[in-house]
């Protein structure tokens, strides 16, 4: 089996920043991997600014903020890059197992990180009642149609949940020319950024019914409908406040969660204080070890890990 | 016009058992399907179980058709290359009453020719089943239920009779059927079946509708039973739960329905449900927080550790109800129409013994069947990467570089998986999701849906626009910004 010093799976600002950096401290072989077609990750639909501000002291949008790594990640020459590559298995030993078009291939890395992301939280884990139409989506999944396919998937929104996702969908809808009825949140207060808040929803005068919540979508072929009921402290329904809103479209912005399945899989603990694990050698960084509100904070998180993993080859001498 | 010797109304698992069963005789067949693609009524949204046969009267049609079916299933399972697995069932007792009526079950269950049945005690099932509650004092075991994809074994029925000769017609909604009482059945075209686009003349009908048996039994003047659809809600879990029980778990039935239950599925998801609403629309496919409330509630008497955040999804089904029994019998007031109606569960796993019953029916009213010499009955079976183990999988890939591009992560499925989907017919996202499980996982299409309607796109030259969820009407975008 082929070894390697460092494995890092995820090609988006965690997976990026930690090769980076184990770079610059001194770890002569990394491979990277990264099932898309290209690195950045979920950045690259993030067309909108605001990224930058912490890190690079200016405002970039995503695409931007990804592209300052990808440049200098293509001139290290001790970072390979492995993209369409899909990884589907990891051990304890740190063997992990990848398919990409052609292949199957385990290698063992002497050290791991996993910046595998995130995903979004689905309106099923949320449970939202009613049919099944087609018209509802995930609001990362709405971004990356237009954003990247050029798609319009509705024009008529319903945003249930305030996420940052949500929010900056919101406005994205409305400069395509298509109409957001309201933002839905169940708790007291809006869960993204106030700055989101303020130029996503008040600038566009899009409503925010806090304290409110999407009891169930209608429709039999596409969305026509959502129901929406406020919800007292205990967040139980307040059945007397029903109200219908009209709609051809449900986003979803509900949160997120950390996509670890592979971690899960071999068993391994993660540490929740640092970016270690209970295998020593294996580290995890970016979303999939915290959901971070900001690139900025992802990729200052997984700068240790690369410093974490380069100290740990360091001391295997 | 386009003529048949049998025209089967309904592409459902029903329809295509029979389809597949009459292809093996010398006559020609034509299967019509209202819908987009096969299998988008019924026999999508249930349980997949293929029961034994216990908890239906000894006396019962659907009991009889019930045992043969577990039988038939397995052949056909192995003839088609169709996953089966046979994991057993539970039906659990909380209190002697209730061992009591698990005596009776067994009783009943050994009439009806259900195998091996045989009651266990607390001992066997802290051994056998650890996450079981411990309020459980004994439980009817019945070895040979099993479980099955129902979309892929109506699927693949569909694609091996299709092999042997018979025609497919999708998008084909009957609106009205002339029956014309004439001399020699089997010999004349006793029929004229309209579809909104195409009109068709047969010898012999078989209704097999499902929810619409009714309504197609009605333009032929019979209008003796009616269909009323019962609602089964259900509930998927995160494949990290695949091992959470060994067995499908069934507390005593009711009346009306098996009870919610810890289901087993093909997929590895668990599932828990399904709930026994009688509704009123047949459209009616919702689902409400009472429903998982109720269905929470009663699986963790089973097994206290489900946990509502366990979900990632849900869907209710309608189960075509008229009466207790099934009605198949062939109509004597419309000669050569043969009624294949009121197909609640134990639908999907009789559906192989109701076909064979249809054919003997055929013969009965004089449809001459000959066998052909060369019936085709192995299907190759399906690649599946989700399916096999890795060490398998990794020479898939070496003869194919195909399936080493993941399209769906969370499910692990490839372009390749996809491509075959939609080459063996499927038009619509649905269509691919329940042939290969794309989109079927935990983050639900979040990061693949675009990968699959381009390559649904790509493959059938449909602009992305026109690609839809299921149909007609479930378009999944609105505008393409390119068009201005
Ligand atoms: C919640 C639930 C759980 C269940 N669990 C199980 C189980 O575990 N095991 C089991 O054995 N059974 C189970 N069943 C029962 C089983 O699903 C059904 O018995 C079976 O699927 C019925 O198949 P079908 O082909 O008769 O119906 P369908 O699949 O509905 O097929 C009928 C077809 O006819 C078509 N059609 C209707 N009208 C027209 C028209 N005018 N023109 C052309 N086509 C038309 C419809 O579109 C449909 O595709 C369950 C049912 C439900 C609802």
């Amino acid at each position: 089996m082929v070894e390697r010093e460092l494995v890092i799976v995820g090609g988006g600002p965690a997976g990026m920043a930690a090769a980076i950096t184990a770079d610059e401290n001194g770890v002569k072989d990394i491979l990277l991997l990264e099932r898309d077609q290209y690195l950045g990750g979920i950045l690259n639909q993030c067309i909108h600014p605001g990224f930058g501000l912490d890190y690079f002291n200016e405002v970039l949008t995503g695409p931007e903020y990804a592209d300052r790594f990808i440049k200098k990640i293509k001139n290290i020459p001790e970072i390979e890059i492995s993209l369409k590559t899909f990884a589907v298995k990891l051990t304890q030993d740190k063997i992990i197992t990848y398919i990409k078009p052609g292949t199957m291939e385990s290698i063992k890395a002497k050290a791991v990180i996993m910046a595998t992301g995130c995903r979004e939280r689905t309106r099923e884990m949320v449970h939202v009642a009613g049919t099944r139409p087609s018209g509802v989506y995930s609001a990362g999944l709405a971004q990356k149609l237009i954003n990247i396919e050029g798609l319009l998937p509705g024009k008529k929104i319903v945003i249930v949940g305030s996420g940052d996702i949500g929010l900056i969908m919101a406005r994205r809808f409305v400069l395509e020319g298509a109409k957001v009825e309201a933002v839905i949140e169940v708790e007291k207060q809006p869960s993204g950024l106030v700055r989101n808040v303020v130029q996503c929803l008040e600038d566009f005068d899009i409503p925010l019914f806090c304290g409110h919540r999407v009891s169930g979508i209608f429709g039999q072929d596409r969305v026509e409908k959502v129901c929406v009921v406020q919800v007292d402290d205990m967040l139980n329904d307040l059945p007397e406040t029903c109200f219908e809103i009209n709609c051809d479209t449900v986003l979803f912005s509900v949160g997120l969660i950390q996509e670890n399945e592979l971690i899960e899989m071999a068993g391994v603990k993660i540490n929740k204080k640092t970016n270690t694990t209970d295998v020593p050698g294996m580290f995890v960084c970016g979303n999939a070890f915290k959901i971070y509100d900001l690139a900025d904070t992802v990729t200052e998180d997984s700068s240790i890990a690369g410093i974490q993993a380069a100290e740990y080859l360091e001391r295997l001498i | 016009m386009k003529s048949f010797d049998v025209i089967i109304i309904g592409g459902g698992v029903v329809g295509t058992a029979i389809a597949r069963e009459l292809s093996k005789y010398k006559i020609r067949i034509g299967l019509l399907e209202k819908e987009t693609e096969l299998a988008f009524g019924v026999s999508k949204s249930n349980s997949g179980i293929i029961h034994p046969g216990t908890q239906n009267p000894a006396n019962s049609l659907k009991g009889k058709l019930c045992v043969q079916g577990n039988l038939l299933t397995r052949r056909i399972a192995k003839e088609l290359g169709i996953d089966f697995q046979e994991v057993g069932e539970l039906i659990v007792a909380f209190n002697e009453e209730e061992r009591l009526r698990l005596l009776q079950l067994k009783k009943e269950g050994e009439i009806l020719g259900v195998p091996r049945l045989n009651i266990v005690d607390q001992e066997w099932l802290k051994k056998h089943e650890p996450n079981l509650s411990l309020k459980i004092v004994a439980a009817l075991h019945a070895p040979t239920a099993g479980i099955i994809s129902p979309y892929r074994m109506a699927y693949d029925l569909s694609e091996n009779a299709v092999k042997n000769g018979v025609e497919i017609f999708t998008s084909a909604k009957v609106e009205n059927i002339k029956a014309t009482p004439v001399e020699n059945i089997g010999r004349e075209f006793a029929f004229e079946i309209n579809t909104s686009t195409k009109m068709f003349k047969s010898k012999y009908i078989v209704n097999a509708a499902g929810l619409f048996a009714d309504e197609i039994a009605g333009m032929m003047g019979i209008d003796d039973f009616k269909i009323t659809p019962r609602k089964g809600e259900e509930f998927l879990l995160d494949k990290k739960r695949e091992n959470i029980t060994n067995h499908l778990i069934f507390p005593l039935p009711s009346k009306t329905s098996k009870g919610v239950l810890v289901i087993k599925t093909s997929d590895g998801n668990p599932m828990i449900g399904p709930t026994a609403e009688d509704v009123t629309d047949k459209k009616d496919v919702s689902t409400s927080d009472e429903g998982l409330q109720k269905v929470l509630f009663s699986v963790k008497r089973l097994v206290p550790s489900i946990k509502g955040e366990d979900i990632i999804a849900y869907f209710a089904g309608l189960r075509p109800v008229s009466g207790d029994d099934f009605i198949i019998r062939h109509e004597e007031s419309v000669p050569g129409c043969i009624t294949v109606a009121g197909i609640q569960s134990p639908g999907l796993s009789a559906a192989p013994a109701i076909a064979a019953m249809v054919k003997d029916l055929l013969k009965a009213t004089g449809l001459r069947l000959r066998r052909k010499l060369f019936f085709q009955k192995h299907r190759n079976k399906t690649t599946h990467l989700f399916a096999q183990p890795l060490w398998k999988t990794k020479k898939t890939i070496q003869e194919d570089a195909d399936f080493g591009d993941i399209v769906c992560r969370c499910e692990m499925v490839s372009a390749k998986e996809v491509k075959e989907a939609i080459k063996r017919g499927a038009k619509t996202l649905d269509g691919i999701k329940f042939r290969t499980r794309a989109g079927a996982g935990r983050c639900h299409g979040g990061f693949c849906t675009t990968k699959l309607m381009k390559i649904l796109s790509q493959e059938t030259g449909k602009p992305l626009t026109k690609i839809t969820k299921r149909g007609p009407g479930t378009e999944m975008i609105k505008k393409d910004r390119a068009d201005g």
